[in-house]
């Protein structure tokens, strides 16, 4: 059954895990079809490659920035799969394989890593929330968010709704993370907190950020906490799905600790070379997400070479699209920056707009 | 009903009540807000009336107000948060600067985040250390926040009801020493057709200088001119209102009859409300100014032991003082 302290369905070889138990005693099992098994493939395979367009554009100079998820797509594809239509996420900046799953055109975090927005899906749409920069606030709102699905009396059936935080390791020290923890409990909260331990925040081991495990710290706030191989994609979704059914249940609030690994950089501004050895990223290399599932799909012949060249080529065609679209993505008109700051608008700004407007015309037929 | 005298603690109760039996959406929540009614009973008796999941008692953890908030309002709510001290919103300032303020612009008007922040602010009443501050020219510097102080039970009445109906995330601050006083409240005032709430309005008029202010200064304001009055000189008291934006057209109008002007809060002087208001009106009012703007303010001190707030705070003779000023020049 495998070690209760990492819930596992897949082995770094490739070979399935028929079920896995928890440290609660829940057992975790998936039951794929052979073309769901191949769609996980696919997504993993497409996320991937999309980051890496990303962060290629942001070498180029075509983003002002990139956060890669290399390394993480497992825990996002096999817990962004396992939300339900109705269910909510709440995201941090690195979610970009989560954003996929829900159904969001990937060049949305491109407009804001390249400065031409600050995130442009509409949340409520797509029930994805705008990326969160400062660490750890986006559990806070997903929380209260959770709460008004109670106030709403939308939990307790099938068809319940409920709410995924996203965070990593490091968000873990962060006040509001812990004031949501308290919070989630408290108010029985229809919440998944969903922690990506990718071991680092930026520079920081995770032995900076605690000093036991993180899933560990879900007892002291009273819901149930379980670590899951963040690099098996069929745990994580399983582990998620099942905590998200208990949430939309009435069950209350969970913690999954996700065990992953940062692959690339913190961002794309970020030097690890300079804080974590080669040795240790190349152990982590041969945990690889996709690798284990390409393994699995050849072991029980669910997927032969001309499905994965297709996946291949269908990766490469978005990937080229994606970077076309940035690159024709047409800077935002200047006046644009006084819309939208309040929703009733204001005198101060409607007397700033038109002198910068003013402003802006002088110049109009000068050579400046 | 029609026109009862409440305190303006009491006014604040009946509008926060009115507002809870006009919108399901809305939602009362904060430290002791449900059983007790607050610190202030500004609250009180609502959850009995309301319910639980309507007025919340939270947790300990003003960043958890704010932030369960921003859900809440994601989520369809109109939340009405209450800080229980100005000393106390601090650590939920990250949450109101950079999440509360700035979800509308961010997402390109997708998101309304519709939450009121109450804050009893302001000093006077012999409290410990962090319960009398005056923190609005923080928030009154930030993009994306509306900032409102009430000076009147009927504008309490009012005004908080405005702030619940905007789409606005506002900042509203409710001056703690004057909870106790009284004034007539006409509880039957519609919301259609009430005096804007981000506009000001001449409390009283005058013809010799302008004074200006908000929240608890109002009524040191108008003390102020009822004994100037007595000295042969006529003030013109005008009630701010908001603070953020600010609506200085009267003031303006006033100025360019008067030719003086004394700005009035409690808030220290260095970088606060005073300041951006004496540029605007040497903007606007250059040339019908006899003196400069001057400012009667809070020291640049932390807020000091209680014993000595007396003199800390501006008063009747400190604003009285800055009037004599204004004819030195």
């Amino acid at each position: 059954m495998g070690d209760p302290e990492l819930v596992q369905l897949l082995t770094p070889e490739g070979d399935r895990i028929e079920s896995a138990v928890g440290p609660d005693g829940t057992e975790y099992r998936v039951d794929f079809t052979d073309e769901e098994y191949r769609g996980l493939y696919r997504d993993l395979v497409l996320v991937r490659k999309l980051d890496a367009e990303a962060t290629a554009l942001q070498r180029q100079g075509e983003l002002g920035l990139w956060a890669s998820l290399l390394g993480q797509e497992a825990a996002q594809v096999g817990s962004g799969r396992a939300l339900r239509t109705q269910d909510m996420a709440f995201p941090t900046y690195r979610e970009h394989g989560v954003l996929y799953c829900r159904g969001i055109d990937p060049i949305m975090p491109l407009s804001l890593f390249r400065g031409v927005d600050q995130g442009g899906w509409d949340p409520n749409e797509f029930k994805f929330n705008m990326y969160t920069i400062v660490i750890g606030a986006q559990t806070l709102h997903a929380t209260g968010y959770a709460m008004g699905v109670n106030i709403d009396g939308r939990t307790g059936s099938d068809d319940g709704e409920a709410v995924i935080a996203y965070f990593g390791d490091g968000a873990t020290s962060q006040g509001d993370v812990n004031e949501a923890f308290v919070w989630a409990g408290v108010f029985n909260a229809p919440l998944v907190f969903f922690c990506q331990n990718n071991q680092y925040a930026i520079s920081q081991p995770l032995e900076k950020q605690t000093r036991i495990p993180l899933y560990q710290r879900a007892a002291g706030f009273g819901f149930p906490g379980v670590r899951v191989d963040g690099n098996d994609v069929l745990a994580s979704y399983a582990v998620t799905r099942t905590a998200l059914d208990n949430a939309r249940h009435g069950q209350g609030p969970s913690l999954i600790e996700a065990y992953t690994y940062r692959m690339g950089a913190h961002t794309t501004s970020d030097d690890p070379t300079r804080y974590r050895i080669a040795s240790e990223v190349e152990s982590w290399q041969a945990k690889d997400p996709i690798a284990r599932m390409k393994a699995f799909l050849v072991k029980q012949q669910l997927a032969d070479d001309t499905f994965f060249a297709e996946v291949d080529e269908q990766a490469r065609r978005e990937a080229v699209d994606l970077r076309e679209r940035v690159l024709a993505m047409p800077d935002p008109e200047p006046v644009s920056m006084f819309d939208h700051v309040y929703p009733n608008g204001s005198p101060l700004l409607d007397q700033q707009r038109a002198q910068f407007s003013r402003y802006m015309e002088s110049f109009e037929g000068s050579a400046h | 009903m029609a026109t009862e005298t409440l305190t303006l603690g009491k006014a604040l109760n009946a509008g926060l009540r009115r507002a809870l039996e006009n919108d399901p959406k809305v939602v009362i929540m904060g430290e002791d807000v449900g059983k007790l009614g607050g610190v202030f009973r500004i609250t009180d008796g609502l959850q009995k009336d309301f319910g639980d999941q309507r007025v919340i008692d939270t947790p300990l953890a003003e960043s958890g107000i704010i932030g369960t908030a921003v859900g809440l309002a994601i989520r369809g709510y109109r939340p009405v948060c209450e800080i229980q001290f100005d000393g106390f919103v601090y650590p939920a300032y990250d949450q109101i600067v950079s999440q509360v303020a700035k979800m509308h612009y961010r997402s390109r008007g997708k998101l309304n985040i519709p939450i009121v922040i109450r804050i009893p602010f302001g000093g006077g009443i012999g409290a410990v250390e962090h319960h009398s501050e005056s923190p609005e020219a923080y928030f009154a510097h930030t993009a994306g926040l509306k900032v409102v102080s009430c000076a009147s039970p009927q504008d309490a009445y009012v005004m908080i009801q405005q702030a619940i109906a905007s789409e606005d995330p506002v900042v509203f601050l409710e001056p703690k020493r004057r909870y106790w006083e009284k004034g007539p409240v006409d509880l039957d005032a519609p919301l259609d057709g009430a005096y804007p709430l981000h506009s000001a309005r001449v409390a009283r008029t005058g013809t010799d200088v302008t004074v200006l202010a908000y929240g608890p200064m109002v009524r040191t304001c108008l003390d102020a001119a009822t004994a100037a009055a007595e000295d042969g000189r006529q003030l013109e008291v005008i009630d701010l209102r908001s603070v953020s934006p600010l609506d200085l057209s009267s003031a303006y109008e006033s100025v360019r009859r008067t030719g003086r002007c004394v700005v009035v809060h409690e808030a220290p002087g260095n970088l606060g409300l005073g300041a951006e208001i004496a540029a605007r009106v040497t903007e606007e009012c250059f040339y019908s100014l006899e003196s400069p703007v001057l400012r009667v303010t809070g020291f640049d001190t932390p807020y000091p032991a209680a014993r000595v707030e007396e003199e800390y705070l501006p008063d009747l003779d400190r604003v009285l003082d800055a009037v004599d000023r204004t004819f030195g020049w």
